[in-house]
């Protein structure tokens, strides 16, 4: 007699942990019931978001890019099951690279985007990248899993924490990456995954006042009404590219600090 | 053992003390009665004007025009055609000297561009004199240079200008303001269309003079006055590339959804609400002289303004007690005379706002202290203020007030320090006072804001990055990173 499998619940991904939709509700999408959130699902992973934060932001650079390495690693491990899920074994290889690439900038940012200011005067003085701080991310539908993971590597390696919205089409692959998350030391909290209906989910975000900047990068022809409610609370609204890598990605989510300090005896 | 004799306190300054009156001359400003707009190099008359006056004495300076939507267009299609006919195109070395001209004009002209400033604006002359013209010309300076270096600035990603930038600068630093806006936008080979705010558009006037002596060619720079609505045609226009404004958070906010959809490029240098922190290992007598600078410093009329001062408690009475000692000894009055601390409110509007909000901050239940000053009787004045046990929910502690009005809170720890400092939507700029290294690295790295003053306050320099956390704005003035709002990427 052959063995019936034991199939997988989709869930969403807040604060570390796999809860239902608070709504109960669910769509299909990939030929699964995939959770679909709500206004309270993601009011909680901003809130799981925000306390995550400043813990990940006072990690040392080294070990960002470290536990970076490791969501590498654990993607890589799961290979033959993410080329499943999105477009096959090319894409899940370019997105283990362009981790690989982003962990490496978590302790060469400063150096390259910072530094120190000739003023005209006995000063020190010094800029420095911050991070943002919660930012949300709308991932493209296509590709599922390396459009996500673009999108999400450039505010992560920053110290910013994220809360992303997947591809609606094809939601599984972010479910899948949420689960390589999970097993990679990257503190509960830093990234949250809704998965669900974005013309629904985006204004929440783009409206939410403990939001500090949001890439509308899945957007489509929501764009222009999700600027303006970002407006609400200064929003930094970036229009991210579902294909890339650069250091300027990431530096659309730091800020710049400047510190003066008088120089004498 | 022998006794030590406590140290004397220093003997107060006699109140009945009397500075004879040191005014700078006016006569090296010639006014013109009227104004028009400044646009393709030839000067616009408008449909519509107004009077601008100076703020310590209600006098009426000249007419000025009140740019309309027509006038913005016409200023916008000047800007266009000089961006198409030649100076996004020439070598930058090129336009460095322009640059450089405009720099060494602006120190030639140093001393009329200062009394002008303080004649129209209301700051003491001292300021004017001492840092709002040195800087200006340091911005053309420094951006001057940068000009033929873009590439240097950001290898590997063919940087060009944007285009057509539109500015609006706010009252408070007119000139500066001007500079800091300018200066990146026509080092990247940007044309521009500046708006002065609506009280204070004299220096920008005679700047087109500077202009004129420079030789910059007609369109590149283009400025046309008028109030808020001014502004919002310039916003609203189709033809403009890129919209850089400072002025307040609500406008921004504004400003910020308007754009939203265009594809136009924004950056925003709005309010704030600065804690300026003082620990009880503090050098106190420095950390005075850098409270008082760090409030009444331009009537406070400064975005960047340490408005709440956090006390720790260790160190609350000595700390409040010289501080008010010190209050006594600043000077209120005529912006012109070199002796003045603490000049004009700036207009009727912002002395009204000052007032309500410190009439807010008695009703809701904080001690006023006002240092006794004759204020003169034309004009806007508004004594320098203290107030003490103010609760982190008043009016006062929560909201800009953009004059010369201090919040006194207290703290015990630096976490506590930390998180009353980061409680509020502003993020500019923050101090913090200590004789301790690690603790002021420490502080700095907690505090959400874009600037960090520590064991000082309120300093500025060309080479210095400036600009806001979260509800401050986005974007940077300044340095490196103040090329990047008035450039393009080929990526």
């Amino acid at each position: 007699m052959s063995r019936l499998p034991v199939k997988k619940t989709y869930k969403l991904f807040i604060g570390g942990a796999f809860p239902r939709s608070e709504s109960g509700r669910t769509y299909e999408a990939d030929g699964q019931n995939v959770a679909h959130a709500s206004r309270k699902d993601v009011r909680d992973a901003v809130k799981a978001a925000r306390a995550a934060q400043p813990g990940w932001a006072s990690a040392t650079a080294y070990n960002r890019g470290q536990v970076l390495y490791r969501l590498a690693e654990m993607v890589e491990a799961r290979l033959s099951e993410f080329a499943d899920l999105c477009t096959g074994r090319d894409e899940v290889e370019r997105t283990i690279d362009r981790i690989v690439w982003y962990a490496g900038w978590a302790d060469k940012l400063p150096q390259v985007l910072g530094g120190s200011n000739p003023v005209a005067g006995p000063y020190f003085n010094f800029t420095i990248p911050e991070p943002t701080g919660v930012v949300a991310v709308l991932a493209p539908d296509e590709p599922p899993l390396l459009g996500l993971v673009t999108r999400l590597m450039p505010p992560l390696v920053g110290g910013s924490a994220v809360v992303a919205v997947a591809s609606e089409t094809h939601p599984i692959a972010a479910v899948e990456l949420a689960e390589a998350i999970a097993t990679s030391d990257l503190p509960g909290g830093v990234v949250n995954l809704l998965t669900g209906f974005r013309a629904e989910l985006a204004p929440i975000l783009a409206s939410h006042m403990d939001v500090n900047a949001i890439d509308l990068c899945g957007a489509d022809g929501q764009a222009a009404e999700l600027e303006r409610l970002s407006a609400e609370n200064v929003k930094r609204v970036v229009h991210g590219r579902a294909d890339t890598q650069s250091p300027w990605e990431i530096s659309s989510f730091l800020e710049l600090k400047t510190v003066w300090h008088p120089i004498g005896r | 053992m022998t006794e030590i004799q406590p140290k004397q306190d220093r003997a107060p300054v006699p109140k009945d003390w009397t500075y004879a009156p040191a005014p700078e001359s006016r006569d090296v400003v010639k006014l013109r009665d009227r104004y028009g707009l400044f646009v393709g190099g030839e000067w616009l008359e408008p449909k519509e004007s107004y009077e601008t006056i100076s703020p310590a004495s209600e006098e009426v300076l000249a007419t000025v025009g009140q740019g309309s939507a027509e006038d913005v267009d016409h200023a916008v299609a000047a800007a266009r055609a000089a961006f198409a006919n030649g100076w996004s195109s020439l070598p930058g070395s090129e336009r460095a000297k322009y640059l450089f001209r405009i720099a060494r004009i602006l120190q030639e002209r140093a001393r009329e561009f200062a009394v002008l400033e303080s004649l129209n604006g209301g700051k003491p002359i001292k300021e004017s004199r001492d840092v709002d013209l040195p800087l200006a010309a340091a911005h053309f300076f420094y951006y001057a240079g940068w000009a033929d270096k873009l590439e240097y600035a950001f290898p590997n990603r063919k940087p060009g200008p944007v285009g057509v930038a539109g500015q609006i600068i706010p009252w408070n630093f007119p000139l500066l303001m001007l500079a800091w806006k300018l200066a990146p936008a026509l080092a990247c080979g940007n044309t521009v269309v500046l708006k002065p705010a609506e009280t204070t558009p004299l220096t920008a006037l005679l700047f087109c003079d500077v202009l004129r002596q420079a030789e910059l060619p007609p369109g590149v720079v283009n400025i046309v006055t008028g109030d808020g609505r001014t502004g919002a045609a310039l916003v609203e226009h189709p033809g403009v590339d890129k919209i850089a404004f400072t002025g307040s958070t609500e406008v921004g906010k504004a400003i910020q959804r308007q754009l939203a959809g265009t594809g136009k490029r924004l950056t925003l240098e709005l309010g704030g609400k600065a804690a300026n922190i003082v620990f009880d290992d503090c050098a106190l007598d420095q950390a005075v002289e850098g409270i008082v600078n760090g409030i009444y410093f331009n009537q406070g009329h400064v975005c960047c303004a340490g408005s709440r001062l956090f006390a720790q408690e260790s160190i609350y009475e000595p700390l409040v007690e010289k501080l008010k000692k010190r209050l006594e000894t600043l000077r209120v009055g005529d912006p012109l005379d070199k002796n003045t601390d603490v000049g004009a409110i700036n207009s009727k509007l912002q002395l009204d706002r000052i007032k309500e909000l410190v009439a807010a901050g008695e009703a809701e239940g904080a001690d006023i202290y006002q240092p006794p000053c004759h204020l003169p009787e034309r004009g806007y004045w508004f004594a320098p203020t203290v107030f003490t046990n103010v609760a982190q929910s008043y009016r006062i502690a929560q909201e800009e007030i953009f004059g010369p009005v201090l919040s006194v809170l207290t703290f015990r720890t630096p976490e506590e320090a930390v998180e009353k400092a980061n409680n509020t939507p502003y993020g500019l700029s923050a101090g913090v006072w200590t004789e301790k290294g690690s603790r002021i690295l420490w502080m700095a790295q907690r505090l959400r804001a874009g600037v960090v003053w520590a064991n000082t306050f309120n300093r500025f320099d060309p080479t210095s990055p400036f600009g806001g956390y979260k509800e401050s704005g986005f974007g940077r003035e300044g340095g490196l990173h103040g090329l990047e709002p008035y450039l393009r990427f080929e990526e």
